[in-house]
């Protein structure tokens, strides 16, 4: 099968819970298929590499690209010779790719052969020539040093700079922030990130296909269900066991909760950035409100390990349905006071509105996804354009604002809160009947794909076992490597102390980039 | 101003009690005196420190401030510097990329820089263990006087272990 008029044939993946394709590819098809996805106005969704020596000794490594296309996921792979590994650099088509490339060099050696050279996950802890994902890599350890990382200077007369981090002032995940500012305003940002990186993707190396749920689970632990989910489409699709129907819908259910708690979560901090603490706290009442059912229903506030590989380990009760029937029906009332509130508080209007702003243009370019990329006039939603089983039944409503600013990002989280509780209800009036499990096998040497919509935006994992039914190769992607960069583009103008809002609008994950 | 007041109204104070200390949770016995416990126990300051976890613990702690929990009311409270701060509260393997940061972090802490380390990662290195990325338990890098182990801890875990580190217990000598 080809796509997009590209001369590569394209093999459908079987078993997978969303259509999916994979070819392997030479340097001048993948550029010309990157070129042909650029014209199409479809996105790159990760970047990821892998050590291939133990089964080619010529080309011993290989770059993965994953792309959203209409008809569905697509994976090239670029196979890399084993001496001075180098693959095209694709940051100019893709400029999210950047980062993810000097990742690549980071963990597997492989480099592109063109754009930014600095390291990014590395940060001096080990030597450069010590490539995590390579197979013959000893398991060592190094004394940490300080590193003196290569930030851009902005140079002019009143020009100075704000280091920020990695420790934040507050109960935040920890990053650099480098602000060039004049005045208040900020002339220039630039994040370093990799702080929290613990090498989650060379712990999968050897993992049971069952028992890497877990670690998936806690990639990022705020978006702990996109993940699971996304883990066990990925083994579901190699073990050839589709999950039975009602562990389908209680996932998605579990899915939106997770949306909610998460979206309640940052109303309340949005508030509390613009000084009403009013906001933080009545948010705050509301998600303790929401995840406590969490507990008693489901065994664990943040719904950690609730779905397995073959299925979901928690089942729903009549009575559990009923609760959450009126939790739902309460959140509702509540919800609708305190968006009045909001909407008629002329402070937090005026600190809102216009903050922060990235154009649908802007955003567009830079490939900015999810909930951020859809205050920004971005139409990706994968339960909407690519939906797994239950979304092709729920029909989910996507939410786009277009002014792409503070109060835009607040109003899509409003509007996603209200278009969840409808899917729950939807849910738990549909939820078919039957078991919530069924058995996983592994099978050698097959690969499998998990793309999940979590509330931040889509989560993918590429899954790979080896000869031995073992975890080969497991790479985890978090929609906040596309929109970190936009960060940097979002804070431009801005005072600075309106960075801590924009920061909290678009809310991204620390751990899930820095794995 | 009016809905404001009314919601507040509407809501009324939905604080609960506090729980106990849990002196299970201590990893040494109480070095501090007992003068100084009782100085502490009335306005404890607490750092956090997120030395590379997956942020679970992060959002556990944040609800320790919601209106059921409400630390404040018992004398806690955080604070944006390690230099204002009786307590650091630290979750996560610590990071290779964080170590140094984190000894930094309890450099300028005054003393008696009480640490208490958060879920099964920093009690334990987790799932995530020790290896060229990861420095294992809070424990590895810097002293620890309170454990809580979870994924994550729950909110009234993490109070029972902090009030353990300021818990008048028996002093070593």
């Amino acid at each position: 099968m080809q796509l997009l008029n590209q001369p590569i044939d394209l093999e459908p993946l079987a078993e997978h819970a969303m259509l999916a394709f994979a070819a392997r590819v030479n340097s001048r098809e993948l550029l010309n298929f990157c070129s042909a996805v650029v014209k199409a106005d479809r996105r790159l969704v990760a970047l990821w590499g892998s050590d291939e020596r133990d089964r080619d000794e010529k080309y011993g490594y290989a770059v993965h690209v994953a792309f959203d296309l209409a008809e569905g996921l697509v994976c090239l792979t670029l196979p890399l010779a084993s001496e001075n590994p180098v693959f095209p650099d694709l940051s100019l088509l893709f400029p999210c790719a950047d980062r993810m490339q000097r990742a690549v060099r980071d963990l597997t050696g492989a480099s592109a052969e063109a754009g930014d050279q600095r390291p990014w996950l590395r940060h001096a802890n080990w030597p450069a020539e010590h490539y995590p994902l390579r197979r013959d890599t000893p398991d060592a350890r190094f004394a940490s040093e300080n590193e003196n990382y290569a930030f851009v200077r902005v140079e002019g007369d009143g020009v100075h700079e704000i280091p920020v981090g990695p420790i934040h002032a507050g109960i935040i995940e920890p990053g650099h922030f480098r602000f060039s500012v004049m005045g208040e305003s900020v002339l220039r940002l630039e994040e370093r990130l990799g702080w929290k990186h613990k090498g989650i993707e060379r712990r999968f190396v050897g993992m049971g296909l069952g028992d890497g749920a877990r670690l998936a689970g806690r990639v990022s632990g705020d978006s702990t269900l996109a993940y699971a989910w996304a883990y066990c489409q990925a083994a579901e699709a190699i073990g050839g066991a589709l999950p039975p129907p009602r562990a389908l819908w209680l996932r998605a259910l579990l899915l939106e909760r997770e949306r909610i708690t998460n979206h309640l979560g940052d109303l309340g901090y949005l508030g509390n950035d613009v000084a009403l603490a009013f906001g933080l706290m009545q948010f705050m009442r509301l998600k303790e409100d929401w995840i406590r059912l969490n507990a008693s229903l489901f065994g664990h506030r943040l719904l950690m390990d609730r779905v397995v590989p073959g299925g979901v380990a928690v089942d729903l009760d009549a009575r559990g349905a009923q609760a959450i029937i009126d939790q739902c029906h309460a959140l509702t009332v509540e919800l609708r006071r305190l968006k009045k509130i909001y909407d008629e508080h002329a402070g937090l209007q005026d600190r809102f509105l216009s903050t922060g702003r990235v154009t649908p243009h802007l955003a567009q370019r830079l490939g900015v996804i999810g909930l951020a990329g859809r205050a920004s006039a971005q139409h990706w939603d994968l339960r909407c354009n690519h939906p797994c089983s239950p979304y092709d039944r729920l029909e989910p409503k996507m939410v786009i604002e277009r002014n792409g600013d503070v109060a835009a990002r607040a109003l899509v989280r409003f509007a996603e809160i209200s278009e969840s509780i409808h899917l729950i209800h939807r849910i738990i009036s549909d939820l078919p009947p039957g078991s919530i499990r069924n058995e996983l096998r592994s099978a050698p040497g097959q690969r499998g794909f998990g793309w999940i919509e979590g509330w931040r935006g889509d989560v993918l994992v590429a899954l790979e076992t080896g000869a031995d039914g073992k975890i080969r190769r497991c790479h985890c992607h978090d929609p906040s490597w596309q929109n970190w960069p936009a960060l940097e583009h979002a804070a431009i103008d801005n005072i600075v102390p309106d960075f801590p809002l924009i920061n909290k609008s678009f809310n991204l994950s620390y751990a899930g980039q820095d794995l | 101003m009016l809905p404001m007041l009314r919601q507040i109204l509407r809501t009324g104070i939905v604080s609960e009690p506090a729980p106990d200390a849990d002196e299970a949770l201590r990893a040494t016995t109480q070095r501090l005196s007992d003068a100084v416990l009782k100085q502490l126990g009335r306005a404890l300051v607490i750092r956090h420190i997120d030395a590379g976890s997956c942020n679970g613990c992060e959002l556990e702690i944040h609800a320790l401030n919601n209106p059921y929990y409400n630390l404040e009311a018992i004398g806690i409270k955080f604070a944006a510097s390690p230099r204002h701060a009786d307590l650091l509260l630290v979750t996560g393997p610590v990071a290779r990329n964080m170590e140094v940061a984190v000894k930094r972090a309890y450099d300028a802490t005054p003393e008696p820089r009480l640490v208490v380390a958060v879920g099964d990662c920093g009690c334990t290195g987790g799932i995530f263990g020790e290896s060229y990325a990861s420095c294992g338990r809070v424990a590895n890098v810097i002293p620890v006087d309170v454990s809580i182990p979870g994924c994550p801890p729950t909110p009234l875990q993490l109070i029972q272990g902090i009030l353990a580190a300021i818990a008048p217990g028996k002093s070593e000598t």
